[in-house]
């Protein structure tokens, strides 16, 4: 086992997917707190649809995939959220349309051009050799930008996840920081859909959020840990992968699962023993 | 000169006129409570108090010192705060944030102030506790601590005693007239609960999109307008 796993740091796709992985669940645990609180969670799974139209239309182009899905999807979020915010339209049916949308699109331009294969089956679940060392120098400059951004902004982050009004009112601008974590997310989101595949993407956004907030009572909590348990679960998920030889995406989602479930039945137990004392 | 001078206010919500040629003012230390039926534009009205919305005519003047981003607003209560998982103490520092500006953090003078408003609400003992734990009363409590934080000079709140019991919501109607004359701070409140308005405020606004009333409580009472909105507030009561 141990020496299996030292094996596995001898492979440089392995190195690449878990740093990559790593990082990339740093930023997504960091905005999903805010994004599960604010009830935008399915903007994430929005997102990532609309990453596998972009994709294929980029393969179709013979372009460059992240040169194409980094735009469109970080436009697609701030139209997401401007929907949102808009009351015509509610939230979740917009999200449903755009992200029913962006699929059929890109199924459209998969079977025109190529048609379905292996590629649209990576894309759909992911694929653990996708990483690049593009990719890593990608996520290392994502994740310093949304450390660094959330250390300076987390007040403002806190109040405007808390109470949007309050915070408008004593001068926060509210919709210049929504379009930030909707940028920041969009960026994520393109970054590890290779990896988590566009279906199991959002879970790296949701779960670690849920999580922690079964267990901690503080906002700064739920942070901190929603940022250790999802880089641990992929840690695990993606070792699991490797020594069994399952799909990298559905392994982490299914180790995000498994954190969900002991957090719940802890957190259980903690409010049990608070009403026996 | 008057904390807040609204003249020939006219505010419109997605074209349609709601509040039209409105005319107020709030001076130092009132209590003033704006009454009116559902759909009067009390509302919209909050909105633009707080600068959220601009007037399409008229305009709002802020006096004495008072600047926008420093009214003390509390909100009425949203679904997202349900089961939002944040500390009491948490929260009420968050109302600090105006005096922060550009600088992302706060300092050991907000926190003192935090603390300060925490015992002045008696919710001290919960400032560990955990916000979506506490009951309705409790809420509203960590709410005020909160809005005071962001505030020397008004409070502006919202519908405050919304789902609160009898006797929780008689306790906030005294704190809440405890800060008005203990700290000269003045009170903007909007409020359905007619009877208990007139016990505290010293200015009613009766709003029906104009203001059918402006004046002193007293004068009031022995209004036309008044006398027919208490009296239905009785059959209601």
């Amino acid at each position: 086992m141990a020496e299996k796993l030292i094996e596995m740091f001898s492979y440089p796709f392995m190195v690449r997917a878990i740093l990559v992985g790593s990082l990339v669940s740093l930023c997504s645990a960091l905005l999903g707190v805010s994004l599960v609180l604010k009830r935008y969670s399915m903007i994430g799974d929005g997102l990532s649809h609309v990453g596998f139209g972009a994709l294929a239309i980029a393969t179709a182009m013979n372009a460059a995939p992240l040169a194409v899905a980094i735009p469109i999807v970080i436009l697609a979020a701030v139209l997401l959220l401007r929907i949102s915010g808009n009351s015509k339209i509610k939230g979740d049916a917009a999200i449903a349309l755009i992200s029913t949308g962006a699929l059929a699109v890109g199924v459209m331009v998969i079977s025109m051009t190529t048609g379905m294969n292996t590629d649209v089956y990576n894309y759909m679940f992911g694929s653990i050799l996708a990483m690049s060392s593009g990719d890593v120098e990608l996520s290392i400059a994502l994740s310093a930008a949304v450390l660094i951004l959330y250390v300076i902004f987390y007040n403002k982050i806190f109040a405007i996840t808390f109470d949007e009004t309050f915070a408008q009112a004593t001068g926060v601008k509210a919709n210049l920081y929504n379009t930030l974590i909707a940028v920041l997310t969009a960026v994520t989101i393109v970054l590890g859909m290779r990896m988590m595949g566009a279906l199991l993407i959002s879970s790296l956004i949701i779960f670690p959020a849920l999580t922690s907030m079964r267990v901690c009572k503080t906002f700064k909590s739920v942070i901190i840990n929603s940022a250790i348990v999802s880089v641990i679960c992929l840690f695990v998920g993606i070792s699991i992968s490797y020594l069994c030889a399952t799909p990298a995406g559905a392994s982490v989602v299914i180790v995000n699962m498994g954190a969900l479930l002991v957090y719940t039945i802890a957190g259980g137990v903690k409010s049990g023993a608070l009403r026996k004392k | 000169m008057a904390l807040i001078k609204c003249e020939d206010l006219s505010i419109a919500y997605e074209g349609q006129t709601v509040v039209h040629d409105l005319s107020f003012e709030v001076g130092q230390a009132d209590y003033l409570c704006i009454v009116g039926e559902n759909g009067s534009g009390k509302s919209t009205l909050v909105k633009s108090l707080l600068g959220l919305k601009s007037p399409v005519k008229g305009c709002i003047t802020l006096g004495d010192g008072l600047k926008q981003n420093e009214i003390g607003y509390l909100p009425q209560q949203n679904d997202v705060q349900k089961d939002f998982p944040a500390s009491v103490y948490e929260v009420v520092l968050s109302g600090r944030l105006n005096s922060r500006g550009f600088r992302p953090f706060y300092t050991a003078a907000d926190k003192e102030k935090a603390r300060e408003n925490m015992e002045l609400l008696g919710i001290r003992d919960l400032e560990k506790q955990c916000f979506r734990d506490l009951s309705g009363g409790q809420k509203q409590r960590v709410l005020l601590a909160r809005a005071l934080c962001a505030t020397k000079k008004l409070l502006l709140l919202d519908e405050p005693v919304t789902g609160l019991d009898p006797i929780v919501t008689q306790e906030f109607y005294q704190l809440i007239n405890e800060i008005n004359k203990r700290s000269g701070i003045a009170v903007v409140m909007v409020s359905h609960d007619i009877e208990s308005t007139m016990e505290y405020a010293s200015h009613i606004l009766h709003l029906q999109e104009t203001a059918l009333f402006f004046g002193r409580a007293g004068e009031y009472k022995n209004s036309e307008v008044g006398k027919a909105f208490l009296k239905g507030g009785e059959y209601h009561g």
